[in-house]
């Protein structure tokens, strides 16, 4: 059951998506997000549509899944829907008893369906197409500057990456300590949900004092290994900005040029 | 000043000594304490780890280091790559003093250590992330990283998975992950804190084969702490640890014929020499001159069953 998490949905492919530097589609990603919600108007959407559509196509990502994406999310999406269905005031398309549906209701109810499924669709692509530790890697040059603010940037990315690595790790051990505590008669699964909190905790101990342990043996290992913070440090993988990745830009500094004109000055 | 002066020259004095003696390593009475702090008690207990250890450690050489449990050969091991200072005493590696906070990152360069758990060492995603982690610290220019990774893979016959991630491999592996991630640091030396306790026989061997392979034909001194002798049974040299104090040490021949005080420390000696202690023991004649299983095994042959005395009481 919990071997089959993994966090990270990394879909291994070549395409000119992987290979764009992770900066850029983090800029992407963040900048498509802000001009979701720019005023609605149906050429903005139909804009926004072809975009995405386009990245996902040359994503070389299966729309099925970037799709299931959204299935977590479900419930909420619709849940807002119908309450923006519900609760617009302005033109009444249809009552029955307490229920009634306007004209703008069904339009904000349309436009928020859209914009939250975009919004995760484009949020995957990038994780789709970007390794974690390309994206903390990403995170880590683009914010660079906050070095100099002495926010340790270096440290919280590097914090990341190895917090990464042991998930797998940690799993596997949660895993195993289940089966242990199990096999010695632990009820794991009936009970309410505060009766299996309590149980829980027999699993949990272990697992944080064997997490402990790691740690300091793994702050060890990097001791041994020269570590001392990011300064004078070089990197293996360098993030090196190629042709591609201006282009890129170029690409995306138009597409949102184009979104402003759709969204403030038609509308 | 007059101090400096005199560091100053007794390092010069060292330098030579040890230019002469070919040491890489070297403890004078090192002693090690720590304080504890248990529920009940206001005052720290003080333990002693180390107690007045001296080794040295010749360039190039394959040495061991034995103890049981708690014998403070692991905390020996962490000295001697400056991931502890020293209580009282001194660790020369290579002439640096590591208890100078300036020469700390410098030993590290030239004792690197492999650590027990691989799971716990092993810091990238992907082989070739670890295997780089070392040299990204030490600040070597990116090309200059990529062929270290590929030199150092080479020499653990990991090549064919530096792009795997290290969950994939077996623990073997991964101890030979963890082995090149040293190596690509490019140090002279590898102290090896029982690195096959947590691996299976066939892991076992595939790492020991690994770590003799970089001793002979890389030259790199190997330090190697276990509990199990055979590991360090083909050792130019052998420190056995007992109650954070060198109780024995010796080329391994020379152990082999104190089988019994080596029993006395808690632990067994190889199958074979075991086998011949204990033969010797129970009072059936062999000669002196038979040391080994090979020569046990001749002897036996051609003695014959009619020939040995078996007392069947």
């Amino acid at each position: 059951m919990l071997r089959e998490m993994t966090l990270g949905q990394y879909y291994k492919a070549d395409s000119p998506l992987h290979r764009l530097d992770p900066r850029v589609k983090l800029a992407g990603t963040l900048l498509f997000v802000i001009t979701l919600f720019f005023p609605r108007s149906v050429l903005g959407l139909i804009v926004a549509t072809l975009f995405l559509g386009s990245v996902i196509v040359m994503s070389r990502v299966p729309f099925s899944m970037v799709i299931r994406g959204v299935k977590p999310l479900f419930i909420i999406i619709c849940f807002s829907a119908i309450v923006n269905l519900l609760c617009t005031p302005g033109t009444v398309l249809f009552e029955a008893g307490p229920v009634r549906i306007t004209q703008e209701g069904i339009w904000i109810s349309f436009y928020l369906v859209v914009r939250l499924v975009y919004l995760v669709m484009g949020s995957s692509i990038m994780t789709f197409t970007t390794t974690p530790n390309q994206l903390t890697d990403g995170l880590e040059k683009s914010l660079g500057f906050l070095q100099r603010l002495h926010i340790p940037i270096h440290e919280l990315s590097m914090m990341i990456s190895i917090a990464l690595r042991f998930i797998p790790i940690l799993t596997q051990e949660l895993d195993k300590i289940m089966k242990a505590q199990m096999s010695r008669g632990a009820d794991l699964e009936s009970g309410n949900i505060f009766q299996r909190a309590r149980k829980l905790l027999p699993v949990l101990v272990p697992l944080f004092i064997s997490a402990i342990r790691r740690a300091s043996d793994l702050a060890l290992a990097m001791d041994a290994r020269c570590y001392s913070g990011g300064e004078g440090r070089t990197k293996l993988k360098p993030l090196i900005y190629r042709r591609n990745d201006f282009i890129a830009y170029g690409i995306l500094l138009l597409y949102v040029v184009i979104m402003i004109v759709c969204g403030f000055w038609i509308a | 000043m007059i101090g400096g002066d005199c560091y100053g020259g007794l390092l010069f004095c060292r330098l030579i000594y040890s230019k002469i003696n070919m040491k890489i390593i070297e403890t004078l009475n090192l002693i090690f304490k720590y304080k504890t702090y248990t529920e009940n008690q206001e005052a720290p207990e003080e333990k002693t780890v180390l107690d007045d250890v001296s080794i040295s450690i010749k360039k190039g050489d394959f040495v061991g280091i034995l103890g049981h449990n708690g014998s403070g050969k692991s905390t020996l091991a962490r000295q001697l790559t400056a991931l502890l200072q020293p209580s009282g005493g001194t660790v020369f590696i290579k002439n640096m003093d590591s208890s100078r906070p300036e020469n700390i990152i410098p030993i590290r360069r030239t004792a690197g250590m492999v650590f027990q758990n691989p799971d716990n060492q092993i810091i990238g995603n992907l082989v070739e992330e670890d295997v780089a982690f070392g040299p990204e610290n030490l600040g070597v220019p990116t090309e200059q990283i990529w062929t270290r990774i590929a030199e150092a893979l080479e020499a653990t016959g990991m090549t064919a998975y530096r792009e795997k991630s290290p969950g994939s491999l077996s623990g073997g592996q991964k101890q030979k992950v963890a082995i090149a991630g040293i190596l690509a640091m490019e140090p002279e030396c590898i102290v090896f804190d029982e690195p096959t306790a947590m691996l299976d026989p066939r892991g076992r061997k595939e790492v020991l084969d690994a770590i003799r392979h970089l001793n002979r034909d890389k030259g790199i001194t190997v330090i190697y702490i276990t509990h199990h002798i055979e590991e360090v049974e083909h050792a130019d040299y052998i420190y056995v640890m007992n109650e954070g104090q060198v109780a024995m040490e010796g080329r391994p021949e020379q152990l082999w014929e104190q089988a019994d005080a080596i029993r006395a420390l808690g632990i067994s000696l190889p199958f074979d020499k075991e086998l011949l202690f204990l033969l010797r023991q129970g009072g059936m004649d062999i000669p002196a001159e038979i040391q080994d299983g090979r020569a046990l095994e001749e002897f036996l042959l051609q003695s014959g069953p009619g020939n040995i005395e078996q007392d069947n009481s």
